[in-house]
């Protein structure tokens, strides 16, 4: 009973600890500010705002004003309303496509590295195939098919195609931690694969998972972006992609429009290199030797 | 080695065959009827004409026959460089619109992806363990790979174009110029290829860097490299040493960001309506040309693969544990 108990408070202390050094590492600090405060913005903003951002509310190509935060678009439409509704498709893409790749990743990272033999050899050769396999160019293959694009069937194709260093990754991770002691003694005692997996394998390589969280959702923003450009984004929603995609077929570039694809691309570039920064931080949050204090 | 090129050589064969059947399957398992659908474009509404029609698209695109044998045909047709016909550029066949593209791709990827790995690798090498460098080159690099390939094209665009006019922000040659072998027109291509290849350039940089630096920091803390320094070996050395374990690494990666690098080609070519294979795409994405989409992607995807063929062989060339068989190199 008591020897529970200061396991328990073991354990606690040990989280407090990283999250005692997280919040005090300036970049994790500024990285998940500059990402929480453009959530809320996606996330509140609309409530305030027009509910349809595509909506002819001012006249035509007006540069910002106290009025029109970041000016309107050649048609009319309030820059600063697409805008916030875009940061919300694009939140809610690297959400869901970073999630599904994630899922996928473990999944297979795990029974590969965790089962060995041949059913390593197996998901191996699918990882590496997807691995070389130019991801952009299936999407946009695959999407230009779907006649009816939501940002969530983006999420789901995207997830479904860039899950493999992750996989790669857990799988070698999972190598290395398979045959520790206490693994043989969880095994010992009669615990089942996907328990082991759950209670002795996948906490000590906690701190590597969260990163690669991170930067599956950096990475699934910028591949939906992408998508958008090219004109495959979603045809019922605004995003940063289809944005900067508008600005460019109405030629604001030569108009000097410069509020129409500033804004996009600059959160976008925002909401990614804060994640790296908060990847960065959260290294040496994790790893003692990197401190700097 | 042999055991390494065999493993390497049926994970590409197999990427190839995967390849080939998503663009087979992908037009026949999404919902609607393309038939259909192209019927309807055409805005048929005599029912006599319309089924005439209907009969003679099954037959073009050969799906009166069961789907083993549509699929075995397909295969056949590719082997004989038959990609369709494009209906974008028609009555073009799609290999040759593809091939008078691929050019103008290749001139941008090739130098901005060998350039920025080489210069973001030296500048990396250098930045590592040095608080001065350090502190300028990281950030930068940080926002670099963070940038969406077309947003920084059309900055780039929009300040070297637009407001400060250095560069034409569109198209590969000036309109008022047919592609010949003279000097006036190879200036003007390089006048236009500037911007496209400085904006891939600059975003593979950053990457390259931060891989590069903390590979280096890495490598620094190694034994061997605390034995060096040690034994009194002049820092520069020690250095050197690290740097060359470090581009191992390095040349997988280079492999393995391929992909994206092509995907960030395709959208700058679309920011500067460069007449390379990401104009042709979007072109075939809003004319609806599948022929045209499948054709491109295969070449993405052969060109992909010959690329990751030879990283393996510069590789096999820099490392000689591959060579020997020994660790290292495992695919």
């Amino acid at each position: 009973m008591s020897a529970e108990v200061v396991l328990q408070t073991e354990v606690v202390g040990r989280r407090n600890e990283h999250l005692y050094f997280a919040l005090r590492n300036p970049k994790v600090a500024i990285g998940l500010g500059i990402v929480l405060a453009l959530l809320v913005l996606g996330l509140v903003g609309p409530f305030f705002l027009s509910d349809s951002p595509n909506e002819y509310v001012g006249p035509k190509s007006e540069a910002p004003s106290g009025e029109y935060w970041l000016g309107t678009t050649y048609f009319g439409q309030d820059v600063f309303t697409q805008f916030v509704h875009g940061l919300r498709s694009s939140y809610l893409v690297g959400a869901l496509g970073g999630g599904i790749s994630f899922v996928i990743g473990l999944a297979i990272g795990f029974a590969a590295g965790y089962r060995g033999g041949m059913v390593d050899e197996i998901l191996n050769m699918i990882t590496n195939v997807v691995l070389v396999l130019p991801a952009l160019a299936v999407l946009i293959v695959i999407s230009s098919y779907l006649e009816v694009r939501g940002v969530v069937t983006q999420a789901v194709i995207i997830g479904i195609f860039s899950w493999p260093w992750v996989a790669r990754a857990v799988r070698a991770q999972t190598f290395t931690l398979r045959n520790r002691d206490y693994v043989d003694l969880a095994r010992l005692t009669g615990k089942r694969a996907p328990q082991i997996i759950m209670r002795e394998i996948m906490p000590n390589m906690a701190s590597y998972l969260l990163m690669s969280v991170i930067l599956l959702f950096g990475g699934a923003i910028l591949f939906a972006a992408m998508l958008d450009f090219i004109g495959l984004g979603p045809t019922n929603a605004v995003s940063l992609g289809t944005m900067m995609q508008q600005s460019m077929a109405w030629s604001s570039l030569h108009l000097g429009m410069w509020w129409w694809f500033v804004p996009p691309g600059l959160a976008i570039t925002l909401i990614v290199g804060a994640l790296y920064i908060t990847n960065v931080g959260l290294d040496e949050v994790f790893n003692p030797k990197l401190r700097e204090m | 080695m042999g055991r390494y090129f065999r493993r390497k050589l049926l994970i590409y064969g197999l990427t190839f065959f995967i390849a080939v059947s998503i663009n087979f399957a992908v037009p026949r398992l999404m919902p609607g009827d393309p038939v259909a659908r192209m019927l309807t474009r055409n805005s048929v509404s005599n029912l006599e004409s319309s089924e005439a029609m209907r009969g003679y698209f099954n037959d073009i695109f050969g799906l009166d026959v069961p789907l083993w044998k549509q699929y075995l045909n397909y295969w056949v047709a590719l082997f004989q460089g038959d990609l369709g016909v494009s209906v974008f550029a028609f009555p073009a066949p799609v290999s040759s619109v593809v091939a008078d593209a691929l050019p103008y791709t290749l001139a941008l990827l090739l130098p901005s992806i060998l350039l920025s790995w080489i210069v973001g690798n030296a500048m990396g090498a250098m930045a590592a363990r040095n608080k001065f460098l350090d502190n300028g080159a990281l950030p930068i690099g940080y926002v670099l790979t963070a940038v969406p390939y077309m947003w920084l094209a059309i900055l780039l665009a929009w300040v070297g174009g637009i407001i400060l006019g250095w560069f034409p922000v569109a198209g590969g040659y000036s309109f008022a110029l047919t592609p010949a072998f003279t000097w006036t027109f190879i200036v003007d291509l390089v006048h236009h290829w500037v911007l496209p290849f400085l904006s891939l350039f600059l975003v593979a940089l950053g990457g390259w860097a931060i891989g590069m630096r903390n590979l280096v920091i890495y490598e620094l803390e190694s034994d061997y490299a605390n034995y060096l320094q040690a034994l009194g070996a002049p820092n520069r050395l020690v250095r050197r040493y690290a740097f060359r374990n470090a581009v191992l690494p390095q040349v997988t990666g280079l492999a393995l960001q391929l992909g994206v690098v092509v995907g960030g080609a395709l959208v700058t070519e679309v920011v500067f309506a460069y007449p390379g294979l990401g104009s042709l795409l979007l072109n075939a994405v809003s004319n609806q040309d599948f022929f045209l989409l499948q054709g491109i992607l295969l070449f993405i995807v052969i060109g992909v693969l010959v690329f990751n063929f030879l990283a393996d062989i510069v590789y096999v060339l820099i490392d000689p544990r591959t060579r020997l068989g020994l660790e290292g190199g495992q695919s």
